[in-house]
């Protein structure tokens, strides 16, 4: 249905000319599903972009190739008959449909669009039309939502509007990008079925880009895997898993977060003691429950993994026992000290013994200071080193999180995402820390570079027998990492066990669902 | 939203409040009495004048009393033109006034929204630099020097508008009203430009296109929606500025508006005019910055939702 | 990448700051160097001006009158035979002096103010930010004449009367980009190593605010320039003998039939002036990568 060949395209920037994606091939066949993976930057979505002129021309040029669909060559139509084919023959959902939807405009509205624009629809008929194709996609009561506008639903939800509004003209190709990588596990995997069941009904060609292997071995027929703008190996669904023969391919498999801990032996008694720990917040004259009476315990040496999605306090929680979020009440036993009730004198001796890791490596270096500053920082604070020596110790640091030492004087946007990941694991272990959180410290990087910071966290946990918190919303990462689990929802603790337990024996529903949802089961 | 605009209203009590107080004490502190320029006034005179004004009360007394005139909308009699009320002066210069504003609004919102956005469709070309040096030229060249130059140009040298004056004779409005609108027109194209520009980078805009939908839907119907949202916000404090601005531009123009009045009742120690006046401009400047805030509310859905249901 | 291995700092090496990656970005925008090279000429001038302009200022020459500009007089000469260029150097004087310490006080009060206010956080900030609002909602410039005409035409006051206008969106700038900066990740590590907080603001906070205060005061500074001279003009701001710019423009205004450089060149000294800060401002703004340095 879909053929493209040679496809080429350059952007020309400050540093000359770039070629975002080098040669391309692929093709969709009606009735199933083409999966492009590729990690950031691999040129996946510009080539899909590329086909329906969404790239802008200048900077971005359309060098050479060919894309056939239903007899045309999309790359040869002019701009007004590639719009009339755009929402029509082709329609697109995005991946974060927080900001893809106008936020200005009810759905209704956006979902009638196309239907009005490409078939001059009457708006009765149009009416009629989305209302079927709401309630088609799942969304609830349709004649009363169709009027909302689009912050008045969930990401779910909306998403789904996503999904509607691209089926609306009965198109022949649907290309998503990354249609459910913002969103819950739980939400995802409701999405991806809606996806499937869209396309066994309506019989049509689906083109999806994800930098997920996981999610598309769910559904994908077909795979391509691109790497720096070209493709590396294609192949049908079981070859690429079973077979894979490109070494890229090979790396991409075996990043993917699998197996299990080793289970340790524990020691009995708590480093973290957790009691009855309450989080709220005033948020527009309402309490918000961000942690709710929670209580658990952390013991020396083990890594434990707290698992929830997006709005159940797990981030809360964590910033919480460091005394970052000021806790309502309960108590937070650290090492035997009530870490609420302490002193400031006191709080920064402990500080000295618990640190952070968090999610997003953009946001949590300061910009204006270099490695040097920002690892020799908490050292001279602690007065760990004098001024002489901080020096030879802030190289061995670097040594220790795998960063090259001549790197030392540069900032942090001379870096890119997993270094500096590595920079701020590097920070939080300069004090020889005993209790280390990490919120989501992996989740905003590429496969690949998750799977060697995952690696280094592991290694520098056991050598220097540290005691951590790893939160995430990811079993399968929290999986390889951690001892035991605590699943939160709705700031409250819904069950904690030892991870073989919680995988293999799970007691309550919403564990079980959270199981369920993980994409990919084939795979683990 | 009743609610909003109800809680705003409540919000502008204090401010005005302070307005007033400190206006009237300011004027109380001024050296020199309203009458201490006038030649030797007979003493009775004096008395019967000063019970007239209230000057022979206690301070406070005064304040009180003030208050108590401006609630049923009194601002007193006229230091200057004695039998003349201040309420009679501003009816006479406002309507003036309000409508070189709104003239200097239309030609600010019309020249500097179509520039902007004309501008941002295709940035950094020259469609977007001709009209963004205009702009550059139109913030620099402040009306006090712009009407001098307009008066110059097309009144003296050209003779094609005339120079003075206020609907006496055809064409005499439109050089004031350019003269004051201009620097707005200026910052609002910088607004709408940059406005625009962030808009239409947004990911909404890209489902637009991906949707098939002309060129033309996609700047109009979704992007102006919150690309003009700065511009919007904007109305409030410009408008300030236009009654402020309508100072020099009536001075210049002799257009006779409150303005001038207010510029004139400074140079002669009209202290009940300038008091009077200055509470009158105060209450319009706060009313349009509610009518700005209301306007910027409802054009966000997000906060229309939380105006109308919740708090 | 280096060859040498590193043992020593000295031996790394040295990345690029921000703060440099943002003066390589302005050096290559040219109408903001022009407006760095006009604005430091007319301040170099105006501090010299006692020394280098070409005529006594109280000088006047009734005979001469106004003369149109010649081989004696540059720019010609007003009414009273006074020579203009001295005039626009002295009047350049206080229209710049106007601006820049205007500005100061209003960086001043609003940074301190903003910085106090977004660190302290809830009840503090609840009612600093209110007083702010209130403030804002006052009709300034009437105000502004109002004092002018109580107090007299005193240039101190002036001063101190356009700067407290100014403060209050500095103070909201200040403050945006303080509450900002607390929700990093970057200021919560900081915390959690246990820094002190002004050790905190010092280090983490103030350097990433400085952008958006740099810019921003470079932008008031013209505004502030503007105000003075809507006031002179109005004759409720600087009085003769002395003179500032709008003075200047104001005269040559009643006289630009017979005279038109009387207006002329006072006229295009403010417009450059305007047009150097602005220039400057925006150059800094794309440089530094502030996005809306008005709100």
């Amino acid at each position: 249905m879909l053929k493209v060949n040679n496809l080429t395209i350059s952007f020309t920037g400050r540093e000359g000319i770039i070629r975002a994606v080098d040669n391309v091939d692929f093709s969709v066949v009606a009735g199933s599903t083409t999966a492009i993976i590729g990690e950031s930057g691999s040129g996946k979505s510009v080539s899909c972009y590329g086909l329906l002129g969404l790239i802008p021309q200048p900077p971005g040029q359309i060098e050479s190739g060919s894309a056939l669909f239903l007899a045309n060559d999309l790359l040869q139509l002019d701009k007004h008959a590639l719009r009339k084919i755009r929402g029509r023959d082709i329609a697109m959902v995005f991946q974060d449909p927080m900001t893809c939807l106008n936020p200005y405009m009810r759905v209704g509205a956006q979902l009638m669009e196309p239907l009005r624009y490409h078939r001059g629809a009457s708006r009765s008929e149009a009416k009629r039309q989305a209302l079927d194709l709401m309630a088609e996609v799942g969304i609830r009561e349709p004649a009363i939502t169709i009027n909302y506008y689009p912050h008045q639903f969930s990401g779910g939800m909306r998403q789904r509007v996503m999904i509607a509004m691209a089926l609306i003209n009965e198109p022949r190709l649907l290309i998503a990008d990354e249609p459910t990588t913002a969103l819950d596990v739980t939400v995802q995997a409701q999405i991806l079925k809606l996806l499937c069941d869209i396309q066994a009904k309506r019989d049509i060609g689906i083109l999806i880009i994800s930098h997920d292997l996981a999610v598309v071995a769910d559904i994908a027929d077909q795979i391509i895997v691109m790497q720096e703008g070209k493709v590396v190996e294609r192949g049908d669904r079981a070859t690429i898993f079973r077979r894979p023969q490109h070494p890229y391919t090979r790396k991409l498999l075996a990043s993917i977060p699998k197996g299990q801990k080793a289970p340790s032996p524990i020691s009995p008694n708590p480093l973290v003691s957790v009691k009855k720990l309450c989080t709220w917040f005033k948020q527009h004259n309402e309490t918000v429950k961000a942690v709710d009476d929670v209580s658990f315990d952390v013991y020396r040496g083990e890594v434990l993994g707290l698992v929830g999605e997006s709005g159940s306090g797990k981030s809360t929680l964590g910033r919480s026992l460091l005394n970052l979020v000021p806790a309502t009440s309960g108590q937070i036993l650290f090492d035997g000290q009530d870490v609420i009730a302490l002193a400031a004198g006191d709080l920064k001796s402990l500080r000295r013994r618990m640190q952070i890791i968090f999610q997003d490596p953009f946001a949590s270096l300061n910009p204006r200071m270099t490695v040097y500053d920002t690892l020799a920082e908490p050292l001279l604070l602690h007065k760990l080193e004098t001024r002489s020596s901080v020096a030879e110790r802030v190289l061995q640091i670097m040594d220790e999180v795998g960063l090259a030492r001549h790197f030392v004087r540069k900032y942090p946007h001379e870096f890119s995402g997993g270094q500096r990941q590595r920079i701020a694991i590097g920070r939080a272990l300069a004090t020889r820390p005993e209790f280390i959180v990490a919120d989501e410290a992996v989740s905003a990087l590429d496969v690949t570079i998750q799977a060697q910071i995952l690696e280094l966290m592991q290694t520098l946990a056991q050598e220097h027998g540290l005691t951590m918190l790893f939160i995430s919303h990811d079993l399968a990462v929290i999986r390889q990492l951690a001892d035991r689990i605590v699943v939160l929802h709705n700031g409250k603790i819904v069950e904690q066990a030892d991870t073989t337990t919680l995988f293999e024996h799970p007691k309550r529903d919403y564990t079980r669902q959270l199981l369920e949802a993980i994409p990919g089961k084939s795979l683990l | 939203m009743w609610r909003f605009i109800g809680s705003r209203l409540l919000q502008a009590i204090p401010v005005l409040l302070v307005v007033i107080t400190v206006t009237f004490f300011l004027i109380r502190i001024a050296p020199g009495g309203p009458f201490s320029s006038e030649k030797a006034v007979i003493p009775e005179v004096k008395a019967a004048l000063e019970a007239q004004y209230r000057l022979d009360r206690p301070l406070l007394k005064q304040y009180i009393a003030y208050l108590g005139d401006l609630v049923q909308g009194d601002l007193g009699p006229s230091f200057k033109y004695p039998g003349r009320s201040v309420n009679e002066l501003i009816a006479a210069g406002f309507p003036v006034t309000a409508e070189l504003a709104l003239y200097a609004l239309l030609v600010a919102l019309s020249i500097g929204v179509g520039a902007g956005v004309v501008a941002s469709l295709r940035p950094n070309t020259a469609q977007d630099y001709i009209p963004m040096s205009a702009a550059m030229v139109g913030i620099c060249i402040p009306s006090l020097l712009l009407g001098p130059l307009l008066i110059l140009i097309f009144g003296i040298y050209l003779d094609w508008l005339p120079v003075s004056g206020w609907g006496d004779m055809p064409g005499d409005k439109i050089l004031p009203a350019v003269t004051l609108g201009a620097v707005y027109a200026a910052y609002i194209a910088r607004l709408s430009r940059a406005g625009m520009l962030e808009i239409m980078t947004q990911d909404y805009i890209r489902t637009a296109r991906a949707k098939g939908m002309p060129e033309w839907r996609v700047v109009v119907v979704h992007g102006l929606r919150g690309g003009l949202t700065p511009v919007v916000a904007f109305l409030g404090p410009a408008f300030a500025g236009l009654l402020s601005g309508s100072f020099v531009v009536e001075t210049i123009f002799q257009v006779p508006g409150l303005g001038r009045f207010y510029v004139q009742a400074a140079f002669n120690r009209d202290y009940t005019m300038i008091l009077g006046a200055t509470v009158f401009l105060s209450c319009l400047i706060v009313t349009f910055n509610l009518v700005s805030d209301v306007l910027n509310a409802w054009m966000n859905p997000r906060l229309r939702g939380r105006l109308g249901s919740s708090t | 990448m280096s060859t040498v291995p590193v043992h020593t700092l000295a031996d790394a090496e040295i990345g690029s700051s921000l703060w440099r990656d943002a003066w390589l970005r302005l050096r290559r925008n040219r109408l903001a160097l022009a407006g760095f090279a006009v604005l430091a000429l007319f301040i170099l001038v105006a501090i010299l001006t006692p020394w280098i302009a070409p005529y006594d200022y109280a000088q006047q020459n009734l005979d001469l009158g106004a003369a149109p500009p010649s081989a004696d007089h540059w720019l010609g000469t007003d009414i009273f035979g006074r020579d203009l260029l001295t005039q626009i150097m002295y009047g350049g004087r206080i229209s710049l002096a106007v601006g820049f310490i205007a500005t100061a006080v209003a960086l001043i009060i609003g940074v301190g103010w903003g910085a106090i206010a977004g660190y302290a956080g809830g009840r503090a900030d609840a009612v600093m930010m209110r007083l702010v609002d209130i403030l804002y909602a006052l009709p300034f410039m009437i105000f502004i004449v109002l004092l002018m005409v109580v107090f007299g035409r005193n240039l101190l006051l002036l001063f101190l009367a356009i700067g407290a206008v100014e403060w209050l969106t500095m103070a909201r700038i200040m403050r945006a980009q303080v509450q900002s900066l607390r929700q990093q990740e970057f200021v919560e590590a900081a915390v959690s190593l246990g820094l002190s907080p002004l050790v905190i603001i010092w280090r983490h906070v103030i350097p990433n605010a400085l952008g958006p205060i740099i810019v921003y005061t470079t932008l008031t500074i013209p505004s502030v320039m503007l105000l003075e001279a809507f006031l002179s003009f109005l004759g409720l701001g600087v009085q003769p003998p002395e003179t500032s710019w709008g003075l200047l423009i104001s005269f040559g205004a009643e006289t630009m039939e017979e005279y038109p450089w009387l207006l002329f060149f006072p006229g295009l000294v403010l417009a450059l002036t305007l047009f150097a800060l602005n220039f400057l401002g925006d150059g800094l703004r794309d440089a530094l990568d502030v996005r809306g340095a008005k709100d």
